[in-house]
């Protein structure tokens, strides 16, 4: 009996250590977790701001001032020390996110979450980010300086693993119940693969070469034009493009594959996309430049963010940096500030591969059969085995699908070609403009960036504006890359590249700004190949046309327009719609609506209902014109808004506007009824089970925490108005993910804000005390120390010691 | 003192020395040495170290919680989930805690009994 009853209590003992020592899917291991000693109670702290640090391989003692906001003020005696420190500070605060997103760089998900995640890892891997990342580290490498400025960096980071022990592993290690691993320069270069993979990762070859086989060519040519009707481009139209003296590269002969392309990779997420403009001082109330910047990027808690203050005794630099990165990357020093928009150019292009055979060993290529490598990707599954996938590489880049990966029968393939395959040494860009004092070395300092592009808009105190398009470009002949190519014909590869002296530029135009939004990045008259690729087609010319509106600007000119909600889609569209809709089909129900859109003054404001009942009209509208598209396992992309919205009212009764499941021959005009009629039940569904659509409901705009937007550490529902198309872009999940603003004079003055905080710790009150005041459109004046010894604002000061 | 109070008072104590150098289980070791020295009987074998690591957990997550104004506690207390009241979540851990605790002792004691019959 006393075996039986010793045998039972031991059984009983080890359940409940087994049960609270482990992880069950989405449960942490409850007594791990609760435990006040090393669970999550430990995280109920701010970090340590003060006092001093011994900091090991420091050569010199770093001085490091914390503001109010939790801003670091870093200042070292040279720049060792100083991106040392950056790595330090930015994992004391922001480590568990640093390695997050580096792990979903690099496929490397499943490590935490098991199989759940192996899709997304593959797809990770056979797009070759790993790959890209290995190479853009080894040129980064053969750059000693900068070699060494990454791995004191990282020896940073890593001096703060070292600190930490179970108690004070930041709350997500201790919610999925892993470890954080040694930080290296690879991860520093996947960080800046995570960033060209959102911003330069998507394009719509495959889908258009599918619209071209359906449609025809000069269907095709309606629907996705190489320019828009209007376009006001990111370089003035006026430029003069003389002394531009390398050709573009002559179209060859031969034929395009036009294959039926039923699978195709995931694009970044829309939404994604940025503001910036400078205006000349000669156009501004004090007389100095002024320079914004509002990149709108996933709104994520933590921020994809982290503002930082960084200084040497040769330079003082300030503004967003990126966690797992060197050097400000939005931001300004005493002399110069720069901002960055996304210069989306079609960097991505596919080739038809023809195999040998079903070994993949080798393909055509120039009338031979050329030998195909193979990369390993070993992907580590919690709780598995480790799962071993083969990517087959060609001279143009990876197969993406094949038999092994989605792809359902025949063994050829497409292969990626993709800037972002490079290598290239974009970080040496950042920490030279963090250096750079004048347009002159800005200019120098763009050089050496490759992909993602970006539309760099520069001001100095000396009062230049600027704005170079920067990336690396193939030269392509017109028309390359728009459709899949034929991987076996060598003109069909990228013949060279554009120069990089002759990448589109302004400096101190007429007009006395610079601006840029996604748009057109020149008009018809740039000599080289440029498409309309999905460009934004409506901030660009709100920004413009407020430039235009009157001859000075104030700071306060700049909160405004950053925080302007006007939609000028609507307004193209609404006012033609209410002149041609024949609306006496509609209910008294249905009137009553309509009438009030016709009150409208084309603000999406987040308390009114106008723009959602716009937001699902034009849903439905869209929808019902491009039913055509609709096909069954082809994927096809339909035209931008900017051209449906161009057919609707100059080619109303085309083909195209007939709704093809049903008998009659619908126009335009129709369509305006019967996506009405679509639009109001729609809503009135939504009312029922959501209560009041007003725009801030329907928008439903969130900040969401990396791990899926998990509702504990996310915030929800924000009065924020905007669309994606208006120049405060908030949409659903991504916005002004950092909105600054700086006056050039000497010292700069500088405005900033982002939708989270300094801390990563979901228990720190600085972890998302910045979200609110972003809502309502407020902004902290920047603290620009200039040097160590101000005290001014300063909350804490932190020595560190070698 | 009574066994109960000296049992008590031996597992909060030992628990708190325990968990400087151990992980959670401490408090399950805390309670077993406790049985195996200071013997209690029925049901006050499981619920005196029940008590003992409830109230040292309970008043530890406290201490901490309540100077950083239960910031993270809210959080965590959507996420188990909770209805977000940290004080539910302080005492979820101090069952846990105790749970622990409690079957540890009724091992302990079981263990105890089974040498004393060699």
């Amino acid at each position: 009996m006393k075996y039986l009853k010793f045998f039972l209590s031991f059984l009983l003992t080890a359940a409940i250590f087994y049960g609270l020592n482990t992880k069950f899917g989405s449960i942490p291991p409850i007594g791990k977790f609760l435990n006040p000693y090393t669970g999550i109670w430990q995280n109920e702290k701010e970090a340590k701001i003060d006092g001093t640090l011994s900091l090991e391989g420091l050569s010199k003692e770093v001085t490091v001032h914390y503001d109010e906001n939790l801003i670091p003020h870093v200042f070292a005696q040279n720049d060792l020390d100083l991106y040392r420190v950056q790595g330090y500070l930015t994992a004391r605060h922001r480590l568990w996110q640093m390695e997050f997103q580096t792990h979903g760089a690099a496929g490397r998900i499943s490590e935490i979450f098991g199989d759940v995640a192996l899709d997304y890892d593959r797809h990770q891997r056979r797009r070759g980010n790993i790959y890209g990342a290995e190479r853009a580290l080894k040129q980064m490498q053969e750059d000693k300086v900068l070699s060494s400025a990454l791995d004191s960096y990282a020896a940073g980071v890593n001096a703060f693993i070292n600190e930490l022990d179970v108690a004070n592993l930041p709350v997500e290690y201790k919610l999925l119940d892993y470890q954080p691993e040694v930080w290296t320069p690879l991860k520093t270069a996947l960080l800046l693969m995570y960033m060209t993979r959102d911003l330069a990762g998507g394009d719509n070859d495959l889908e258009y070469t599918n619209a071209l086989r359906i449609f025809g060519k000069e269907r095709f040519d309606l629907l996705f034009p190489d320019f828009f009707e209007t376009v006001d481009p990111v370089i003035p139209m006026e430029t003069d493009w003389s002394f531009i003296t390398t050709p573009i590269t002559p179209v060859p002969q031969g034929e395009m594959p036009l294959d039926t392309i039923t699978e195709t990779l995931p694009n970044p997420p829309r939404g994604i996309g940025s503001n910036n403009w400078a205006v000349s001082g000669k156009r501004t109330y004090s007389g100095n430049a002024i320079l914004a910047n509002d990149p709108h990027l996933k709104l994520n808690l933590p921020s994809l963010w982290y503002v930082m203050q960084l200084s040497t005794p040769e330079y003082n630099s300030f503004g967003a940096t990126l966690p797992g990165a060197l050097g400000v990357i939005s931001g300004f020093n005493k002399h110069i500030s720069w901002g960055e928009t996304n210069a989306t150019r079609d960097v991505m292009d596919w080739y038809k591969i023809e195999f040998r055979d079903s070994t993949m060993k080798e393909y055509r290529f120039d009338g031979i059969w050329e030998k195909s490598s193979f990369r390993v990707e070993e992907i580590k599954i919690r709780g598995q085995s480790t799962f071993i996938d083969s990517v087959t590489y060609t001279r143009h880049g990876p197969i993406v699908f094949d038999p092994n990966f989605r792809k359902k029968s025949g063994y050829s393939g497409y292969a990626m070609k993709w800037m972002g395959h490079e290598g290239g040494n974009s970080q040496s860009t950042f920490i030279k403009l963090n250096k750079s004092k004048n347009y002159s070395e800005y200019k120098e300092a763009l050089k050496d960036h490759i992909a993602p592009a970006q539309n760099f808009a520069f001001a100095s105190v000396d009062g230049d504006i600027a704005l170079w398009i920067q990336g690396k470009f193939p030269n392509k002949w017109k028309g390359q890359g728009k459709f899949l190519m034929d991987g076996s014909n060598p003109e069909h590869e990228w013949q060279g590249f554009i120069p990089q002296e002759f990448n589109a530029h302004t400096l101190n135009p007429e007009r006395g700004f610079v601006s840029s939004a996604n748009q057109h990045p020149v008009d018809p008259s740039y000599p080289y190949f440029v498409f309309n690729d999905f460009y934004e087609a409506y901030r660009n010319r709100i920004i413009n046309n407020f430039f235009n509106s009157k001859e000075t600007f104030d700071i306060q000119d700049f909160k405004n327009l950053q925080n302007n909600n006007y939609n000028l889609k609507a307004h193209e569209l609404l006012p033609f719609i209410f002149e041609t809709m024949d609306s006496s089909s509609l209910s008294t129900d249905e009137l009553a609506i309509y009438n009030n859109l016709k009150e409208w003054d084309y603000y999406n404001d987040f308390s009114k209902i106008e723009p959602t009942i716009w937001a699902s009209w034009w849903e439905e509208l869209f929808e019902l014109t491009w039913d055509e598209f609709n096909k069954e396992g082809i994927a096809l992309t339909k035209p931008t808004s900017y051209q449906t919205i161009h057919l609707l009212k100059t080619k109303g009764d085309d083909i195209f506007m007939d709704i093809l499941k049903t008998p009659e021959k619908e126009v335009a005009k129709d369509l305006f009824v019967i996506s009405f009629q679509n639009a109001v039940s729609s809503l009135a569904d939504w009312k029922e089970k959501n209560g009041e659509y007003s725009w801030q409901n329907y928008k439903g705009t969130y900040v969401g925490h990396l791990l899926q937007g998990l509702p504990a550490f996310s915030h929800f529902n924000l009065p924020i108005g905007g669309d994606g198309s208006s120049v405060n872009a908030a949409t659903e999940n991504t916005g002004g993910s950092w909105r600054m603003i700086v006056e050039m004079t000497s010292p700069p003055t500088a405005y900033g804000i982002y939708p989270g905080g300094q801390s990563g710790n979901p228990g720190s009150k600085y972890y998302d005390n910045f979200v609110d005041p972003w809502v309502k459109g407020k902004y902290h004046k920047l603290l620009f120390l200039q040097s160590k010894d101000e005290k001014a604002g300063i909350m804490t000061t932190q020595t560190l010691i070698p | 003192m009574s066994q109960k109070t000296i049992n008590f008072t031996a597992t909060f104590i030992l628990a708190l020395i325990l968990s400087i150098f151990l992980p959670w289980w401490s408090v399950m070791t805390a309670a077993i040495i406790t049985a195996l020295f200071v013997e209690l009987k029925g049901f006050a074998v499981f619920y005196i170290p029940f008590l003992a690591i409830f109230l040292l957990w309970v008043l530890y997550a406290f201490m901490l919680s309540n100077a950083n104004d239960f910031t993270l506690a809210k959080k965590i207390a959507v996420l188990l989930p909770l209805g977000g009241n940290p004080y539910t979540l302080i005492l979820v851990t101090g069952f846990i805690g105790g749970l622990a605790a409690g079957i540890a002792g009724i091992f302990g004691k079981e263990c105890k009994l089974l040498f004393r019959s060699r």
